[in-house]
């Protein structure tokens, strides 16, 4: 094999992975507060769409895509705010109110994007963030390609990590939602206040995966389809679990998954490969949750009360 | 709450806790009219038996539980606490009996949590590690504040407990019995440095059930009874014999009535026993012994050295490997622990609630919980309700159940009378090898007394009983034989001599018989 073809084969293919990696690492992140202060939100899938759809709405009316942006955020808060009552004050079960936000995301996002937007005749795609080349950089060989090309949504997820990092582990807030998830008790009676740990958890959870639904319409397709996240939510689960509750580890994991969906996205468009395109569609997913299942052996630490209402 | 009026009786009343009721939502009234009066330097011992609202009671001075009416005086003056917040800027402080430390934080970490607005930035704890060093060598308290608590003894975990209530300000020390899980050689050195804390004009508030407790620490001491107080007392003007009776409300037979023992053949035996823990980490290691009939082996240590594990891993619970085992003089395989009871063990767990009873079913459902699919109790599979009744009421005679009707749901007997259940369904199956844990864990005096008369006289009719307990007390009351179980392992034999008491606090605490040598 010549050197050439397969080092743009593998250039073309990491270009994408970050792209690829970012809709569900704002998710992840976002998941790693919540499951930090030990509520599981396996409703990402639908908050993640409720946060494109608003994010495309708005963005389609207004003509301003971070306007749209800001949209998907306060759904996403709004979101949190209504699964927190359910999970943390009503105390109902995680993962049934998960489950059913899954449902409603899908059902409420698909009710009005058909009644306001399938009868309209008029174009009804947005302009996406456009690439952002960074001067200089992005003119090294492969690198360029990979690293330096990008919008700014994907940029930003190398402000979000760290951020996350430095709120979780460097500050007096962080501090109290990592004791929460672990021993709210504990944390109770030195004066922290668990629910309202809590609550605002889940929100940066929903709010960061309402962000992520949303750079699937502002910054990847250029409008809103039904049940558009597929299964990104889901798989932002697993990369929780497989960062083993880090930032960072959502980071390299969420890359992972990138690689997958990038490298079948890839053999789609290679001419002679005869494969029915479902099962490449299905090679991210499953390569993701193979590999997440299979590393998982050693022993991780889920935070203690995960899962368990307190009080 | 609002008609409380501060009544100035006595300058040197730190607190004073009037008439104070308190119930749970399941309508359990857990402190009925309780009155307490503690003074400022003293150490005021809170004394009952589990379930008489000790625990409760500071739990509502702390602030985590809000009473249905009653008054608290803080320094003479009205005290309105609605959180530990609140009972913390009074300078109140509680350590309490499970610790309220986190485990994957470091000790700073658990030290400062909550001391700060959410967004303060913990960059530099600098500071905070130098005064935590400075308190710790003050105290002579020996904590590594890098150290996260996962890594600590419970000796060491307490003493963060400790030094992080000193951290937050205290002028009033809430202990709930702090002495259980810690060795003698442990709880000696707690109560020598609460003693030195007292001298300095701390308060102390020291919950326990321990009566020798009592009689060595305390300046002063009030009796809970079923959520009431009985009396306080002045400790120099009392007996155990006295405060005993008060706890109770009657006389106790302090000491049981054990023949001498008598073994016969070995019953049960077991060779290299090891086992695994949950996380994969070895926690019974190497453990050979055996047990006689008409013999009470008694297995000492302190909480969480691998007992639990050991009594999973016998009852066929818990994977473990073995090089033997040898039950009624037949060798046992892996295959048959699941079934030994069949073979003539019988196993009273550790946790009722969890492992020895089905809570939402009835007494008598439980009575038969093992039994049901033999004959009387069922036939062509249907049960045999008249005979289980019959049944059922002629146990809950036998072992004085305090129960209406054995149709009654187990969840609302009391502590004593579902563990009196636990042994009843036990014991009747005549078995050849019992093995017993933590038997009398959280149940009262009477039911105490109960269920190790019931123990001793399943000894004398042959049977050879395995009993683990981390009560000091009771190993020394019901062994014939003591081994002493540290890290998995076991230490020594010793025999259950008064004298003998010092030496098993060694060996608890991982000194094997020749370094307990050189450190005599």
């Amino acid at each position: 094999m010549d050197l050439l073809p397969s080092m743009l084969f593998l250039q073309s293919i990491l270009a994408a992975t970050w792209r690829m990696a970012t809709p569900i690492l704002y998710a992840a992140v976002g998941e790693v507060f919540s499951e930090k202060a030990g509520v599981i939100n396996i409703g990402l899938e639908g908050v993640m769409l409720i946060g494109a759809f608003s994010a495309y709405s708005v963005a389609f009316e207004s003509g301003s895509l971070w306007l749209g942006l800001l949209a998907a955020i306060l759904a996403g808060i709004l979101s949190g705010l209504i699964f927190a009552l359910f999970t943390i004050t009503i105390k109902a079960n995680q993962i049934v109110v998960g489950a059913a936000f899954n449902m409603i995301g899908m059902g409420i996002t698909g009710f009005l994007y058909r009644t306001m937007y399938t009868e309209s005749a008029g174009a009804l795609s947005l302009k996406t963030f456009p690439t952002i080349e960074i001067p200089f950089l992005s003119s090294i060989p492969f690198f360029g390609e990979v690293l330096f090309k990008h919008n700014i949504m994907v940029y930003a997820t190398l402000l979000v990590v760290p951020l996350a990092t430095f709120v979780l582990y460097k500050t007096a807030f962080g501090l109290s939602i990592r004791a929460v998830g672990e021993h709210p008790k504990a944390a109770d009676t030195v004066g922290v206040n668990v629910f309202s740990m809590r609550y605002v958890s889940v929100m940066i959870g929903t709010a960061l995966a309402a962000v992520g639904g949303a750079f699937l319409v502002l910054a990847y397709a250029d409008q809103f389809v039904e049940g558009i996240v597929s299964g990104r939510g889901f798989i932002a689960l697993a990369v929780v679990v497989f960062g083993r509750w880090k930032p960072w580890g959502a980071f390299w994991s969420s890359l992972l998954f990138g690689v997958f969906y990038a490298l079948q996205l890839r053999i789609q468009t290679m001419p002679n490969v005869t494969i029915p395109y479902q099962f490449l569609q299905a090679l991210p997913y499953l390569a993701t949750l193979v590999v997440l299942i299979g590393f998982n052996k050693r022993r991780v630490k889920t935070p203690k009360t995960l899962g368990v209402p307190y009080k | 709450m609002d008609d409380c009026m501060p009544i100035n009786k006595d300058p040197n009343t730190i607190i004073r806790m009037e008439d104070i009721y308190m119930s749970f939502p399941g309508g359990v009234q857990a402190n009925r009219g309780v009155n307490l009066e503690v003074r400022q330097g003293e150490i005021h011992c809170l004394l009952g038996e589990n379930g008489a609202g000790k625990t409760v009671l500071m739990s509502v001075l702390y602030g985590l539980y809000k009473p249905d009416s009653g008054c608290i005086f803080y320094k003479n003056e009205k005290l309105d606490i609605h959180s530990p917040k609140d009972a913390i800027s009074h300078r109140i402080g509680m350590v309490h009996q499970h610790f309220m430390l986190v485990e994957t934080l470091s000790v700073a970490e658990n030290i400062i949590l909550g001391q700060y607005k959410p967004w303060k930035i913990l960059n530099n704890l600098d500071p905070v590690i130098k005064k935590i060093n400075q308190m710790s060598k003050e105290y002579g308290l020996n904590v590594d504040p890098f150290s996260l608590v996962q890594d600590l003894s419970v000796g060491e975990q307490q003493r963060v407990e400790i030094l992080k209530v000193l951290y937050h300000g205290a002028d009033l020390l809430i202990l709930d019995e702090p002495t259980a899980v810690l060795t003698p050689q442990e709880s000696e050195h707690l109560l020598d440095f609460l003693r030195e804390l007292a001298n300095e004009g701390l308060t102390i508030i020291f919950i326990t059930h321990k009566l020798e407790e009592v009689m060595q620490i305390s300046d002063r001491v009030t009796i809970l009874r079923d959520g009431k107080t009985i009396a306080t007392v002045n400790t120099k003007e009392t007996n155990p014999r006295e405060l005993a009776k008060m706890m109770v409300g009657r006389d106790v037979l302090m000491n049981l009535d054990k023949k001498e023992k008598q073994p016969g053949n070995v019953i049960f035996s077991v060779k290299n026993l090891n086992v695994q823990d949950e996380r994969g980490l070895p926690a019974v290691r190497n453990v050979s012994f055996e047990v006689h009939e008409r013999e009470v082996v008694g297995i000492a240590g302190v909480s969480g050295n691998g007992q639990s594990e050991f009594a999973l891993a016998l009852a066929g619970l818990m994977d473990s490997e073995f090089d033997a085992m040898v039950l009624n003089d037949k060798l046992i395989t892996k295959r048959e622990l699941s079934h030994l009871n069949k073979l003539g063990m019988a196993h009273i767990p550790e946790d009722r609630q969890k492992m020895g009873l089905i809570l939402p079913f009835s007494v008598s459902e439980n009575f038969i919980a093992e039994t049901f699919n033999n004959h009387p109790f069922s036939r062509f599979g249907f049960l045999q309700f008249k005979t289980i009744k019959t049944y059922s009421q002629t146990l809950v005679k036998k072992f004085s159940i305090r129960v209406g009707d054995v149709e009654e749901e187990i969840a609302h007997l009391s502590g004593g009378n579902q563990q009196k259940v636990v042994v009843a369904r036990e014991l009747d199956r005549r078995p050849k090898f019992l093995l017993v844990n933590q038997p009398t864990r959280g149940i009262d005096i009477g039911a105490t007394e109960f269920v190790r008369q019931q123990i001793i006289a399943e000894r004398d009719n042959g049977a050879g009983i395995l009993l683990i307990s981390t009560d000091l007390e009771e190993i020394f009351a019901l062994s014939d034989r003591i081994l002493v179980m540290y890290e998995g392992r076991i230490m020594g034999e010793v025999a259950p001599d008064a004298d003998q008491i010092e030496r098993v606090g060694l060996l608890m605490a991982g000194k094997t018989e020749e370094t307990a040598l050189i450190t005599n």
